[in-house]
C-alpha cells in the first residue's frame, strides 16, 4: 500500500482539481467560464455566404474577403451579440455565428447586403429604364465629371451618417458626400431641380414608413449632404449604421442558416444529462455486478474519467454540440473497455492459477497492444472527422463529436492504465487480494 | 470451447444474406435524404394550440406546399421539411398557419442550398473512403510482424463496409417504413460505428496476433478460433456497455438525436457480430486459399505423373 501512496495521492489531486474545476456545472470554482454550448444547443444563427469573386483578380482575392470579414464585424458589433464570430471558410465562404441572438429577418439581411444605396432619375419616355415601380419608370442619376460618366449612389457616403427628428416630429437620416461624390450630387441635383429622385437599395425601391417608395422632389441644387426623410425610426437607424459600416465590395448569397431557438437547446442539454447519469448508473452496476471488486474500481475510475474529461472541455476549450454529447455519452460506455480487455485478462491469469499480484501485472500488460491498436485507429478516424468537419458549411457538429470522441479515448486510455492499475496495485499484498471471490466469479470451479 | 471458425459458411451465410437483403432494400427503398444531402428547409415550430397532423398538412398544402414532409415531435410541436425557403417566404407561410392554426413559435429554422448539399455528400463519401484507407494502412503497418500483415488490414475494411452496408440497408428500410431521413449527423454515426467496429476487430486481431506467435495451437484455424473464444465475452461486455448508453440516449433525448442513436445500435450490434464472426473467418479462407495456391503449384508435377 505504502509503495502505491504516491500514485494515489496523484490520483485524488486530480479528482479535486478536475472537480473544482467542472462543479458546479454553471461556472466552476476554479475556472470561472461555463463549459461552451454550440449554437445547435445554446440557441443562435449560423449563416453561410457565398462570395461572388468571379469579377476579382486572383491575386486580390484574399485581400477582398478579409475586407468583407472587416465589414460584416462592423455590420455585428452594433447589434449587441455578445460573443459573435466572423470567419472564412475555404476560398470564398464566409462563416458568421451570433450565438444566444434572434434577429429580426432585416437585421439577417442586412449583414450580408451589400447596402448600396443607388440614386435614380425617372428615365424618359425614350430611354431604357433599369428598375420599374409604381412611380414610373428610373433609371441611375448619372453626370459627367471630368470626361466620365459616373453613377450616384452611396459608396461615395463618408461613413458618418447619423439620424435625427426633426421639430415636427420625422425621421431624418443625414449623410455627407466625400469630395467625388459632391461633384456628382451638385451635377445631379442642378439638373434635376423639380423632378424626382428616387432611392433603391440595389434594384428595389427604399420603401418610406406609410409602404410608398421615397422619391423627394429636388428643390435646389445641393452639394455635399443631403437628408432622407419618410423612413421609420427604426429602419432609419439600420440604414445609417449599415451605410457607416462600410459597403461590401462583392454580393454575397447566404447558403446555409440554422436558426436555433435557445428554449430547443436547453431542452436539449436537459435530456442529454439525464441520459447521461442514466446510462452511467446502468454502467456502474453492470460493471461491478460482473466484475466484482475490479468491476467497483474502473466505476471509481471512470467517476473520475467523467470528471476529467468534462474538465478538459473547459480548459481546451471545447465547444459542445448536438453531436458532441453524443460523442462524449457514447464514450462513456467505450470508456470501460480498455478496464474490460484488462479484466478478462486478469480472469484469464487467475484460472491459470496466477497469484492475484501476477495477475494483475500480467492482465495490464497483455491488454496494452489491443487497447493501443485499436485507440490508435479510432483516432485516426477522429482526425479524419476533424477534416471533413472543416470542409462542410455546416461542419461544427462534426468536428465537435470528433474532438469529444477523440479526447474521450484519450482520457479512457489514461484511466485504464495509470488509474485502475494503481488501485489494483495498491490492493496487492493486503487482506482483501487474499479474496479471489472477490476478483472472479469463477473461483468455485477453478478445477473445472 | 465454441467452434465457430469450424461453423464460418453458417456464419458467413447469415452476413451474406444481411448484405443481400441491405442491398435489395437500397435498391428498392433507396435512402431518404435530408436537407443536408439534397437542399431544403427545415422548419420547427411549436404551437399554443394543439393542431392534429391532418390539420398542418393541410393547411401547408393550401399555402401551397403539397410535398412539405411533416413530423410531430409532441402534441403542439411539428418538424416540417420544405423546400428551400426564402426569409420571406418563410414569414408568409407562418403567417398563414398562424391565421388557421393559431400562435406559433418558431423554435428552429435550417435552410440548405444546393451547392453546400452536393458538396456536403461529396465529402461524406471521401469521409469514409479515407477513413477506410487509414484503417487499412494503420493495421497493416501494425501487424507488420505477422506473415501476411495485408490481411490484417483487408479483414478489418471487410467488416467496416459490411457494417456500412448493413446500417445503410437497414436504414432504407427506416425510411421506406417510418420515413426516416438521412443527414449529417447520420454520417457522424457511420464513422462512429467504423471507429467502434474496427475497435472490436483490432482486439481480435490482437489476440490472434498473440496467440500465434506463442503457437497455442497447430494451424492457423484453430488459433484464429481460440482467440475469438478468449475475447468473446470481452466483446460481448463491451458492446453491453456501449448499447445501455446508447439507449439511454435514445429513449430519453429522442429526435433531436434519433439518426446518432439508430446509426449507433444498428452498427455496434452489426459491428459485435462481425468483428467475432466475419473478419477472422475471413483471415482463415484467405490464408487457407493462399495454402491452396501454393501447395497447388508444388503438388501439379506430383499429380501430372500419377
Amino acid at each position: 500500500m505504502k509503495k502505491h501512496l504516491p500514485g494515489l495521492i496523484t490520483i485524488f489531486v486530480l479528482l479535486i482539481l478536475s472537480a473544482l474545476i467542472v462543479l458546479p456545472m454553471g461556472k466552476g470554482v476554479l475556472f470561472g467560464k461555463p463549459i461552451s454550448l454550440g449554437l445547435d444547443l445554446q440557441g443562435g444563427i449560423h449563416l453561410v455566404y457565398q462570395a461572388d469573386l468571379s469579377g476579382v483578380a486572383e491575386a486580390d482575392k484574399d485581400a477582398t474577403i478579409e475586407g468583407i470579414l472587416g465589414v460584416i464585424n462592423n455590420r455585428i458589433n452594433p447589434l449587441g451579440v455578445s460573443e459573435p464570430s466572423i470567419y472564412r471558410q475555404g476560398e470564398d465562404r464566409i462563416v458568421v455565428e451570433l450565438p444566444g441572438t434572434s434577429l429580426s429577418d432585416a437585421q439577417k439581411q442586412r449583414i450580408g447586403s451589400t447596402a448600396l444605396l443607388i440614386f435614380g432619375e425617372l428615365a424618359a419616355d425614350d430611354e431604357e429604364a433599369t428598375w420599374e415601380n409604381d412611380l414610373g419608370r428610373w433609371k441611375p442619376a448619372t453626370a459627367e465629371i471630368d470626361g466620365v460618366v459616373l453613377e450616384l449612389d452611396s459608396s461615395y457616403f463618408n461613413e458618418n451618417t447619423y439620424v435625427t427628428t426633426d421639430q415636427f416630429g420625422s425621421i431624418q437620416l443625414h449623410f455627407e458626400w466625400n469630395a467625388e461624390g459632391t461633384k456628382i450630387f451638385e451635377s445631379v441635383t442642378s439638373r434635376l431641380v423639380g423632378k424626382r429622385i428616387g432611392l433603391f437599395e440595389g434594384d428595389t425601391a427604399l420603401l418610406g414608413d406609410d409602404g410608398n417608395p421615397i422619391a423627394p422632389v429636388v428643390q435646389q441644387a445641393l452639394s455635399d449632404s443631403g437628408v432622407i426623410t419618410g423612413l421609420s425610426t427604426h429602419e432609419a437607424q439600420l440604414l445609417s449604421q449599415q451605410l457607416n459600416a462600410g459597403r461590401l465590395p462583392v454580393p454575397l448569397e447566404v447558403i446555409y442558416e440554422n436558426t436555433v431557438s435557445p428554449i430547443l437547446g436547453a431542452d436539449f442539454v436537459d435530456l442529454s444529462v439525464l441520459a447521461g447519469v442514466i446510462g452511467f448508473i446502468l454502467v456502474i452496476i453492470f460493471m461491478t455486478i460482473f466484475y466484482r471488486l475490479p468491476g467497483a474500481l474502473a466505476s471509481l475510475a471512470l467517476v473520475i474519467y467523467v470528471a476529467l474529461v468534462l474538465a478538459i472541455y473547459k480548459l481546451v476549450p471545447v465547444t459542445l454540440t448536438l453531436a458532441g454529447i453524443g460523442g462524449f455519452i457514447l464514450s462513456i460506455g467505450m470508456a470501460v473497455d480498455a478496464n474490460v480487455l484488462i479484466f478478462e485478462r486478469m480472469k484469464e491469469e487467475l484460472r491459470s492459477r496466477r497469484t492475484v499480484g501476477a495477475a494483475i501485472e500480467a492482465g495490464f500488460s497483455r491488454a496494452w497492444s489491443a487497447i493501443w491498436d485499436a485507440n490508435v485507429t479510432t483516432l485516426i478516424v477522429c482526425a479524419i472527422l476533424v477534416w471533413v468537419g472543416g470542409s462542410v458549411a455546416a461542419g461544427a457538429p462534426v468536428q465537435g463529436f470528433a474532438l469529444t470522441l477523440g479526447i474521450g479515448v484519450l482520457a479512457s486510455m489514461f484511466t485504464a492504465i495509470f488509474i485502475t492499475r494503481t488501485f489494483l496495485r495498491a490492493l496487492i499484498g493486503s487482506s482483501i487480494s487474499k479474496k479471489l471471490n472477490l476478483f472472479t466469479t469463477e473461483t468455485g470451479d477453478q478445477n473445472a | 470451447m465454441p467452434n465457430i471458425i469450424g461453423r464460418r459458411k453458417l456464419f458467413l451465410s447469415i452476413s451474406g444474406a444481411l448484405i443481400a437483403l441491405s442491398l435489395i432494400f437500397l435498391a428498392v427503398f433507396g435512402l431518404k435524404s435530408g436537407i443536408d444531402f439534397s437542399a431544403g428547409s427545415l422548419l420547427t415550430v411549436a404551437f399554443d394550440s394543439t393542431p392534429t397532423l391532418a390539420d398542418l398538412k393541410n393547411e401547408l398544402s393550401n399555402q401551397g406546399y403539397s410535398t412539405a414532409i411533416v413530423q410531430e415531435t409532441g402534441t403542439q410541436d411539428f418538424i416540417i421539411r420544405l423546400p428551400t425557403l426564402t426569409d420571406a417566404e418563410k414569414n408568409s407561410l407562418e403567417d398563414g398557419l398562424e391565421a388557421t392554426l393559431g400562435t406559433l413559435t418558431e423554435r428552429g429554422f435550417e435552410t440548405v442550398d444546393p451547392v453546400i448539399a452536393s458538396q456536403t455528400s461529396r465529402i461524406a463519401l471521401i469521409a469514409v473512403a479515407l477513413a477506410a484507407v487509414g484503417i487499412l494502412l494503420y493495421l497493416t503497418y501494425a501487424f507488420r510482424r505477422m506473415p501476411k500483415p495485408l490481411h490484417y488490414g483487408t479483414g478489418a475494411v471487410i467488416a467496416v463496409l459490411h457494417d456500412v452496408l448493413a446500417v445503410l440497408g437497414i436504414y432504407a428500410a427506416l425510411a421506406a417504413a417510418f420515413g426516416w431521413e438521412i443527414n449529417l449527423v447520420f454520417i457522424i454515426g457511420i464513422l462512429a460505428v467504423i471507429g467502434y467496429s474496427v475497435n472490436n476487430t483490432v482486439v481480435v486481431f490482437d489476440r490472434i496476433r498473440e496467440n500465434k506467435l506463442r503457437g497455442v495451437a497447430p494451424t492457423f484455424e484453430g488459433v484464429v478460433n481460440r482467440s475469438i473464444s478468449e475475447t468473446l465475452v470481452r466483446s460481448l461486455n463491451t458492446s453491453l456497455t456501449t448499447i445501455i448508453v446508447v439507449l439511454a440516449l435514445m429513449l430519453f433525448v429522442g429526435t433531436t438525436i434519433q439518426n446518432l442513436a439508430a446509426v449507433m445500435l444498428i452498427g455496434i450490434i452489426v459491428g459485435t457480430y462481425d468483428s467475432v464472426f466475419v473478419a477472422p473467418a475471413i483471415l482463415v479462407i484467405w490464408d487457407n486459399f493462399d495454402r491452396r495456391r501454393i501447395g497447388a503449384t508444388t503438388s501439379r508435377p506430383v499429380s501430372a505423373k500419377s
